[in-house]
């Protein structure tokens, strides 16, 4: 009745394969961890990754933006040597005809000497001719022979005589050598003009080259139509057209990234070089130059991956610390829980049993004093005597009465027992009261009992009602591993220390090694499928803390399992 | 010796006085505490027998008030509660020896009278 324990599961799959852990009843503490450790990864990597975001993008417009600069520069200075060599020419042509007449400049001989003089200072000049107002070739000296020729028609002759200057785009000459021309227009105080012109072999590519060894760069010259006017590294021989897509406005040195047919990024900067259609193009490889960063991104990246996987590995530790630290905890709430519970349980039980106690013995006082007034009046009066029968049948209903106040005395006794306070107990007389109940389950199952206490053992110090429960929790649990005809032995001795040590052995199924660490532990149990919660034990395990023993159990599998149990004496107590 | 049974079980009462008078102890009974003030002030007795347990007021007041018409009286209390509250409060107030069990054996309450009437009655 009163007997119900839950710790039946210590030995029934003697196998194991069915152990586990009761986890409903629990947080799930996998999901918070994964949780806690989400969370927390992403809010410290978060601002890691933010930075180095930040910092490549950064570093890599800073360094971009360095390149340009420094292509812009090259180009600025490119241009102003081209311009530089050109003003040189148109100067020289100029200062001819400052200080020649048109006249002077018609002799042919003299113009050939103008030549001669030009091409020795200055180098290059192929030929020279004159030319008047109305496009005609006056004088020419040089090998082609083009005197009288008219270029009324043509257009640097319209250009030189409205800007007063022009350069002509690059041709190849007789020869097969690439030229220009520079014309020049000449105003006569009296407002009569004249042009000169001159064809110089093409010395820019020279000037052009001194760029272009420097590192993977290209420099050259082209058209507003992009015909390179100066063979290029990556676009082909001058002449050949090329499909660079030109800024709209090259005043300034412009610059902008552009992709080659081979996929290389370019930076590129432009000039215009002014009085010609000449665009000066400076390229300078973008790998090359980012090649720096590129090398401390790879570090940057590799730091970054190493203290992410640090952090990574430190969360993952801290979570898993607390976590576990919150399992523990999370267990020993619900262990203490149900104990308290279980003792709540008992207690209820004990007050019932009083109460059931009292409320029959009452009655039953009734029915044995009325049977013994029977037996008086039997004794006392001679007239009812003769019938022997009517003693029997008395002594029969006070021996009932006799056993019922047995029991109820027992279930008083078991609801005093139920008080918090430590006292003497006699080890002897405790088991035996719990031994009453399970008497009739013993006989049932055909188990014997072997009862070793002796009566000069010393007293132990305890609560009566937890020693009970502790002795109750045991034995069922014997009986719950042991078939039938089974044997189970109590002994007790006194030990050296203050102690008594209590065996309690069956000869049971016995608990595999594997689990037999485990069975005080809460919520073990191989026989959650039974019913069994695994708080049994670890209750039995709390209840001997708390009387101050200590339990230990050996088991050897179709064996037995023996507890040993040891109980601080009254000496203890003394001594303490 | 003039004994008086309390107790609310009429029952018993009456019951456990016919059999002391069978043994030729003179037993009255009374079945609420008020009747057995009332009894106890129109005649003496030597010990009373009181029911701890009973509807008006406890067997341990009971006493006091008994006392305080007849301090030579003396007493044996008899329980079917077995509350450790009341079995403990029982036991201090009285002694273990002076304090029974229900059902009571008719032999171990005479024993019980005869060790309060000789040994003074008080534990």
């Amino acid at each position: 009745m009163v007997l119900e324990t839950n710790n039946t599961e210590k030995k029934a799959d003697s196998t194991g394969p069915g152990t586990k852990l009761l986890k409903g009843e629990f947080l799930n503490y996998q999901r918070i961890w994964l949780i806690s450790f989400v969370l927390t990864a992403a809010f410290a990597i978060m601002p890691v990754i933010f930075f180095a975001v930040l910092d490549y993008n950064l570093t890599r417009r800073s360094l971009e933006n360095d390149a340009e600069a420094r292509a812009s520069r090259l180009a600025s200075n490119t241009w102003r040597s081209l311009s530089f060599f050109l003003d040189e020419r148109k100067n020289a042509l100029s200062y001819v005809v400052r200080f020649n007449s048109f006249e002077q400049l018609g002799n042919t001989q003299q113009l050939a000497n103008i030549l001669d003089f030009l091409h020795q200072s200055f180098g290059g000049f192929t030929d020279i001719g004159i030319i008047d107002a109305t496009g005609v070739q006056r004088a020419y000296a040089g090998p082609h022979g083009l005197a009288g020729k008219n270029y009324k028609d043509q257009q640097w002759f319209k250009d030189t005589i409205s800007h007063g200057t022009s350069v002509s785009d690059v041709f190849l000459g007789f020869r097969n050598v690439p030229h220009i021309s520079i014309a020049l227009r000449h105003m006569a105080p009296d407002n009569t003009y004249f042009i000169i012109r001159a064809t110089i072999e093409h010395q820019l590519p020279k000037i052009l080259s001194e760029v272009k060894t420097s590192g993977n760069g290209d420099a050259f010259l082209i058209n507003a139509k992009g015909v390179l006017q100066t063979p290029s590294h990556y676009f082909g021989d001058v002449l050949e057209k090329t499909n660079i897509a030109l800024p709209p406005a090259m005043a300034q040195t412009r610059t902008m990234t552009i992709t080659l047919e081979n996929g290389q990024d370019m930076i590129a900067a432009f000039r215009h070089i002014p009085n010609t259609s000449f665009i000066l193009v400076v390229l300078k490889s973008k790998q090359v130059i980012m090649s720096p960063w590129h090398d401390s991104q790879v570090a940057l990246i590799k730091y970054l991956g190493i203290s992410i996987s640090v952090i990574l590995l430190w969360i993952w530790a801290v979570t898993g610390y607390f976590v576990r630290r919150l399992k523990i905890l999370d267990r020993n709430r619900h262990k203490y829980f149900h104990m308290a519970e279980y003792e709540n349980k008992m207690a209820s039980i004990g007050r019932l049993a009083a109460g059931v106690a009292h409320e029959i013995n009452n009655p039953l006082a009734i029915i044995n004093e009325k049977a013994g007034l029977i037996k008086d009046m039997v004794y006392f009066k001679q007239e009812l005597k003769r019938d022997p029968r009517l003693l029997e049948i008395v002594d029969v209903i006070l021996a009932s009465v006799k056993r019922c106040s047995r029991i109820t005395r027992q279930l008083l006794s078991f609801g005093r027992q139920t008080q918090t306070v430590p006292v003497p107990l006699t080890l002897k007389t405790v088991l035996d009261e719990v031994l009453v109940f399970l008497v009739k389950e013993a006989q049932l199952k055909n188990i014997f009992i072997d009862i070793d206490v002796p009566d000069t053992l010393p007293q132990v110090i305890g609560n009566p009602g937890k020693l009970q429960q502790i002795f109750l929790n045991i034995i069922n649990n014997a009986f719950a591993a042991m078939p039938r005809d089974g044997r189970l032995s109590i002994s007790a001795q006194k030990t050296d220390e203050p102690f008594v040590r209590l065996n309690i052995s069956d000869s049971g199924c016995g608990i595999p090694p594997e689990n037999l660490n485990h069975i005080f532990e809460p919520f073990f149990s191989t026989k959650t499928n039974q019913g069994g919660t695994g708080l049994g034990l670890s209750i039995t395990y709390g209840l001997v803390q708390e009387l101050g023993g200590r339990i230990e159990a050996k088991s050897k599998i179709n064996e037995g399992t023996t507890f040993i149990i040891y109980l601080p004496t009254t000496t203890t107590q003394k001594e303490g | 010796m003039q004994i008086l049974l309390v107790d609310d079980e009429k029952e018993l009462v009456s019951t456990l006085a016919e059999r002391l008078g069978y043994r030729g102890i003179d037993a009255h009974w009374a079945v609420t505490p008020n009747d057995a003030v009332a009894m106890l002030s129109e005649q003496s007795y030597d010990i009373a027998v009181l029911d701890v347990q009973m509807p008006e007021m406890n067997g341990f007041e009971l006493k006091e008030r008994m006392e305080a018409i007849s301090p030579e009286l003396k007493f044996i209390f008899m329980t079917g509660h077995g509350s450790e509250e009341c079995y403990h409060e029982g036991c201090s107030q009285t002694g273990e020896a002076f304090y029974l069990v229900k059902p009571v054996e008719i032999d171990s309450l005479i024993e019980k009278l005869n060790q309060v009437m000789h040994n003074g009655g008080k534990p």
